[in-house]
């Protein structure tokens, strides 16, 4: 978003009739107290908790409790109906036992493994290709960040037609090319390719925008200079563009590895195509969690394998925080 | 060559909602045509859509649950990111800290102490159930402090100095000058409060409360074949998000840029 620019401040909010309005409105004497207990920052400061309590009390109880919950949980017996048991590591033992907990770390570990590269690949490609000064680029670059505004429920619906098995859409195209289709969503060796894919395609014009941007901030200068000295593309890219685009590239590998690690895409995409399936191929953590809790109400065993994921995710935001210096990141 | 490649590449891209457009047109027999165009266009299936299943209402609960928690998330966090950019109080630096730290905790990870939470509080199958526990994101709070900082300060001391009131400040000064990003954040909370799944999913049972992510999914599990009827259902969800795409692509791209965090 750009600062407004002086012109635009005289021309929007302060006003000279505004401020004319504050001049005749006097000093507000908001309160009554003692001129010696109200002080000027005393009231700045009552003033600033006013306006960050609603929000400051709502991400405490519904996210901070939570997390802290996610932490304690873990060490209890929870049924349906509320009922507490403490059962000390029971839960935390029979996590490292449960082979199909186990197996689902492995997915998401391979889910994340493929889905950050690839989202860097795709991403960084498309916006190198989408910077060129081609016609219509505009629509272009539209047509690739579409996908990112539908709905993930809806996309999940549309692949699921698109790849169903022998009469899908993309089993006609590939016969028609004259490879032999597969079924994809029923088999164990495809499964999580056919989900990785739609999240690539899905993510990826999101990714190209973040890039663009990144890659907007490189001076022109730089490529003409390089261009003088006889560099080739292949060289520009590496020596240039790569090395300045390292602030942006650090953001997308942390953000992009944080939701892949906690599905963010991948839990609406598995619960309507394949409920984990073939096989538990595609049953990343947080849909096994999922499951454990709101299919088998074992709240407890659920909030201990979820509070594995909060630790690594709470790692990789501090990691995060640490790298970019209390917060006060640039995208560039 | 490499306008072609582009346009190509596209267009491929694209094509999936194409199809699933042209499905939508489609009789029940066609669908699974490797046409895209429609040899008997027939418009049953949205009205199938509509009048077979109260489909209206899930649409009017969602325009309902997703606008109210994008003006009540706007409200908050710009009157937070203005104290957090321009207040001094004693605890900014810790409590931004402590905000900022909940920055990539996601839905997914803490949602069964959520749910359990929300489910002890009495919140379960009812709208504030639906709006309240998702409104809160450091996300926004971060984002509208950046650009209170980025406002001169002089204004706000000039404003000090002829008497307003901090309120006064907020509401007649920073308000009106973030109208850009306001409109930029207010198109992406819709946009992403729309396409919401988990945890509607998660807080109703109740199908008068059902959210449209909700609804079609279900569907899905009661109609497997029907999927000429599943696919005009998607086009009416995904249309309100692809017409707000199309009207404010710049803002919602800007957006985008600036956070670049969902």
């Amino acid at each position: 978003m750009d600062n407004p620019t002086r012109s635009s401040l005289r021309n929007s909010g302060y006003s000279a009739e505004k401020l004319e309005q504050f001049r005749r409105a006097g000093p507000t004497r908001t309160h009554k107290g003692g001129k010696l207990f109200w002080t000027r920052s005393r009231k700045e400061a009552l003033a600033a908790w006013l306006f960050i309590l609603p929000d400051t009390l709502g991400l405490l109880i519904f996210v901070a409790i939570p997390m802290v919950l996610a932490l304690s949980l873990g060490f209890f017996e929870v049924n349906g109906f509320g009922g507490y048991r403490f059962v000390g590591l029971a839960n935390y033992n029979r996590m490292f036992r449960d082979p199909l907990f186990l197996e689902s770390l492995w997915v998401t570990i391979v889910y994340v493994a493929c889905l950050v590269p690839g989202l860097y690949v795709t991403g960084l490609g498309l916006a190198l290709l989408v910077r060129q000064r081609i016609p219509l680029i505009g629509v272009w670059r539209s047509l690739f960040f579409m996908p990112y505004v539908v709905s993930l429920v809806v996309i999940a619906l549309i692949w699921k037609v698109l790849l169903i098995d022998k009469v899908g859409f993309v089993n006609r195209v590939l016969q028609m090319v004259g490879l032999s289709g597969e079924a994809w969503l029923g088999d164990p060796r495809f499964a999580l390719g056919a989900v990785l894919f739609i999240t690539i395609w899905f993510l990826m014009g999101y990714y190209m925008v973040i890039f663009l941007s990144g890659l907007q901030e490189i001076p022109r200068e730089y490529y003409e200079a390089a261009k003088i000295d006889g560099a080739n593309a292949w060289t520009m890219f590496t020596r240039i563009t790569l090395p300045l685009l390292r602030p942006t590239s650090f953001f997308v590998l942390l953000v992009s590895t944080v939701s892949a690690v906690s599905g963010s895409q991948a839990f609406d995409i598995i619960y309507v195509m394949t409920n984990g399936g073939p096989a538990n191929s595609t049953s990343l953590a947080v849909f096994y969690i999922y499951e454990q809790a709101f299919k088998f109400n074992n709240y407890g065993y659920a909030a201990a394998m979820a509070s594995f994921l909060v630790v690594v995710l709470l790692v990789l935001t501090m990691v995060m925080f640490a790298a970019t210096r209390g917060g006060r990141f640039h995208l560039t | 060559m490499l306008t072609v490649a582009t346009a190509v590449l596209a267009i491929i891209t694209a094509s999936p909602l194409v199809w699933m457009l042209s499905a939508s047109v489609k009789e029940p027999g066609e669908i699974f045509s490797s046409s895209l165009i429609p040899q008997h266009p027939t418009l049953d299936n949205y009205r199938y859509v509509f009048t077979q299943l109260p489909f209206l209402r899930f649409i009017l609960n969602t325009f309902f649950v997703a606008g109210t928690i994008t003006v009540v998330a706007l409200l908050l966090h710009s009157m937070a990111g203005f104290a957090f950019a321009r207040l001094r109080f004693p605890g900014r630096e810790t409590i931004f800290l402590a905000i900022f730290s909940t920055f990539l905790v996601s839905l997914q990870v803490i949602i069964v102490p959520l749910f359990i939470l929300v489910q002890r509080m009495g919140m379960v199958n009812t709208y504030a159930g639906l709006i309240i526990p998702v409104t809160f994101n450091a996300f926004g709070i971060f984002l509208l402090r950046q650009f209170y900082l980025g406002i001169p300060i002089d204004l706000h001391e000039a404003a000090i100095l002829d008497g307003a009131s901090y309120w006064g400040i907020y509401w007649n000064i920073m308000l009106p000058l973030s109208r850009p990003i306001l409109s930029a954040l207010a198109v992406f909370f819709f946009l992403v409060n729309w396409n919401a799944f988990l945890w509607p999913l998660t807080i109703t049972t109740n199908q008068d409360l059902w959210v449209v992510q909700v609804a079609i999914a279900s569907f899905q599990g009661q109609y497997s074949a029907a999927w000429n009827y599943i696919m005009a259902a998607s086009v009416v969800v995904a249309l309100p998000t692809l017409f707000l795409f199309f009207l404010f692509q710049r803002q919602l791209v800007e957006s985008i840029k600036t956070s670049g965090i969902k």
